[in-house]
């Protein structure tokens, strides 16, 4: 139940942060029980931007219904889309193209990175430091552009489908893509000179929200945010889906479960998407973009489940099928409301200014938590 | 001990923040690298990504005519119930009864922009325009009927 507004019998003070608040990221509303500076408790409050979107799920085929998971975690909508594709061609035993598999993984690792840089100057914001956030979305921009000319979308793609890929690669994408990941990689070291290697930021970030990996685990932590507490759980390593097993890339894992691992996690794993689409991109194969596939879907009779790692951590994708051309029920693990349920525990015993902290490096996104 | 260890953290703080400064100092004095648009000031030169998803069209040739044959598959793949196809019967010079249609109706109000219906139309049809300045002042007026008045389907597509 939600206590009272005000102050308690004991002398705590109890303050709502949000719904519509700079300190929050969207629409989140928590409710905190403050014993002077000292954080006690910390409530967050769902439902603000709740679209019932698995309920939405049950009237749409399994065409249509991968446009509203763009809508979800609307940062990585790419994966989204992939996670779903997937689910479908699996169900079905449909053969995706080489080239299909190769273009939707490109995607997937750009989505990541242009997520990541989303969050590394947002997260830079709510700890006072201005710049940060636009020399991200600077870079950010570029990524949009490439994704503006093959998708014709900047946020919500939808550019995968069951079988492949909507249109084929921009002829310009190649090109772009590597300009692209030469000024990336010198601007990544530009991020560490301007915000990792500051003194103030190391302050407010050391030892803040630390969370133990046993914790962790049993909160449902997924992505970068387990892996910073020392846990290795990638879905890309350990369930391969499309070329991510044919591709070398490390699994970042930072043994600190505070702050700054977390963000650490983050900031090697752009380095990470960067060495992987280079792998890439030079032998793109040639070949169609998306295989024959029915006019109409109809999943046969079960249950399927389909997880994708996203920049936030394991999205899930469970449909139940009674052999309709719609889901019977469609259920999403989304990674961010897993995350947003560890806060209470970092934050206890911590100080109010902390909380931005580790907020900021959950990586927290609202209408993934609220879907 | 105390004070000598408070003084160093006061200078290395300064130092870092001297540091991040020198890359906002850089920027400030290279406008090469300022990369804002001065939107609307731009609208002449402003051009949008091909594949851009503004809104739905169809695009009609010099006599009038389009590709459509009203078979509602663009219907059918709008998760939205955007489009709604009006078909009529024509009669043709040999005086068969063939489907046509009579409008096809687009609510931009109700489109997300999904590319579903360009991807399912089997003939071509439809595409999507660059366009997005789409705001109106009354909302009957997102309400579009995409065939051209008096137009008919183009000669071979079936």
């Amino acid at each position: 139940m939600v206590e009272e507004i005000g102050t308690t019998q004991d002398g705590d003070l109890i303050i709502n942060v949000g719904p519509q608040h700079p300190a929050t990221h969207g629409v989140l509303h928590l409710v905190i029980t403050l014993h002077g500076e000292t954080i006690k408790k910390v409530e967050p409050h769902l439902g603000y931007i709740h679209r019932s979107i698995e309920k939405m799920c049950e009237s749409l085929t399994y065409r249509q219904f991968i446009y509203v998971t763009s809508r979800m975690d609307y940062l990585s909508s790419h994966i989204n889309n992939h996670g779903c594709a997937l689910l479908v061609e699996r169900a079905m035993q449909i053969e995706v193209p080489a080239r299909a598999q190769v273009i939707r993984v490109l995607m997937d690792e750009l989505t990541r990175i242009a997520s990541h840089e989303l969050w590394w100057g947002a997260m830079a914001m709510d700890l006072g430091a201005f710049t940060p956030f636009f020399h991200a979305f600077r870079e950010r921009e570029m990524i949009n552009e490439i994704m503006e000319d093959t998708c014709g979308a900047r946020l919500t793609m939808n550019y995968m489908v069951p079988g492949g890929v909507q249109e084929d690669i921009h002829p310009d994408f190649v090109r772009k893509v590597k300009e692209f990941i030469a000024l990336f990689k010198r601007k990544v070291d530009e991020y560490d000179e301007m915000v990792t290697d500051n003194i103030i930021f190391r302050k407010r970030m050391e030892n803040v929200g630390v969370i133990s990996a046993a914790d962790a685990i049993s909160y449902g932590l997924s992505g970068p945010s387990l892996r910073g507490s020392g846990v290795s759980c990638d879905v890309r390593k350990y369930y391969p889906y499309d070329v991510y097993n044919q591709v070398q890339f490390e699994e970042i894992i930072e043994t600190g479960g505070d702050s700054l691992a977390r963000y650490m996690v983050r900031i090697r794993e752009m380095k990470q998407s960067i060495s992987i689409i280079e792998q890439l991109l030079d032998g793109i194969p040639d070949g169609d973009f998306c295989a024959k596939t029915k006019a109409v879907i109809k999943l046969p009779k079960g249950e399927f489940y389909q997880r994708v790692e996203t920049a936030r951590g394991e999205l899930g994708i469970y449909v139940v099928s009674e052999g309709a051309t719609t889901p019977y029920r469609i259920k999403f693990r989304s990674p961010g409301f897993s995350n947003l349920s560890a806060l209470d525990h970092m934050a206890r015993g911590s100080k109010i200014g902390d909380l931005v902290a580790m907020m900021g490096t959950l990586d927290l996104v609202i209408p993934d938590i609220d879907r | 001990m105390y004070l000598v260890n408070y003084i160093k953290e006061v200078l290395s703080a300064l130092r870092s923040l001297l540091i991040g400064m020198r890359r906002t100092l850089f920027y400030f004095t290279h406008h090469k690298e300022i990369i804002t648009e001065q939107y609307p000031d731009n609208r002449a030169t402003l051009k949008l990504a091909d594949r851009f998803k503004g809104e739905v069209v169809m695009p009609h040739n010099e006599n009038n005519e389009h590709r459509c044959t009203g078979c509602t598959a663009c219907e059918l793949a709008c998760p939205n119930g955007t489009i709604k196809v009006i078909t009529k019967f024509d009669i043709t010079p040999e005086g068969k009864k063939k489907k046509a249609i009579d409008k096809l109706v687009y609510h931009l109000e109700l489109c997300t922009m999904c590319n579903l219906c360009v991807y399912a139309c089997p003939s071509d049809a439809i595409k999507m325009a660059q366009t997005f300045e789409h705001s109106v002042f009354d909302r009957n007026q997102l309400t579009k009927v995409l065939n051209f008045p008096d137009s008919k389907i183009m000669d071979g597509v079936e």
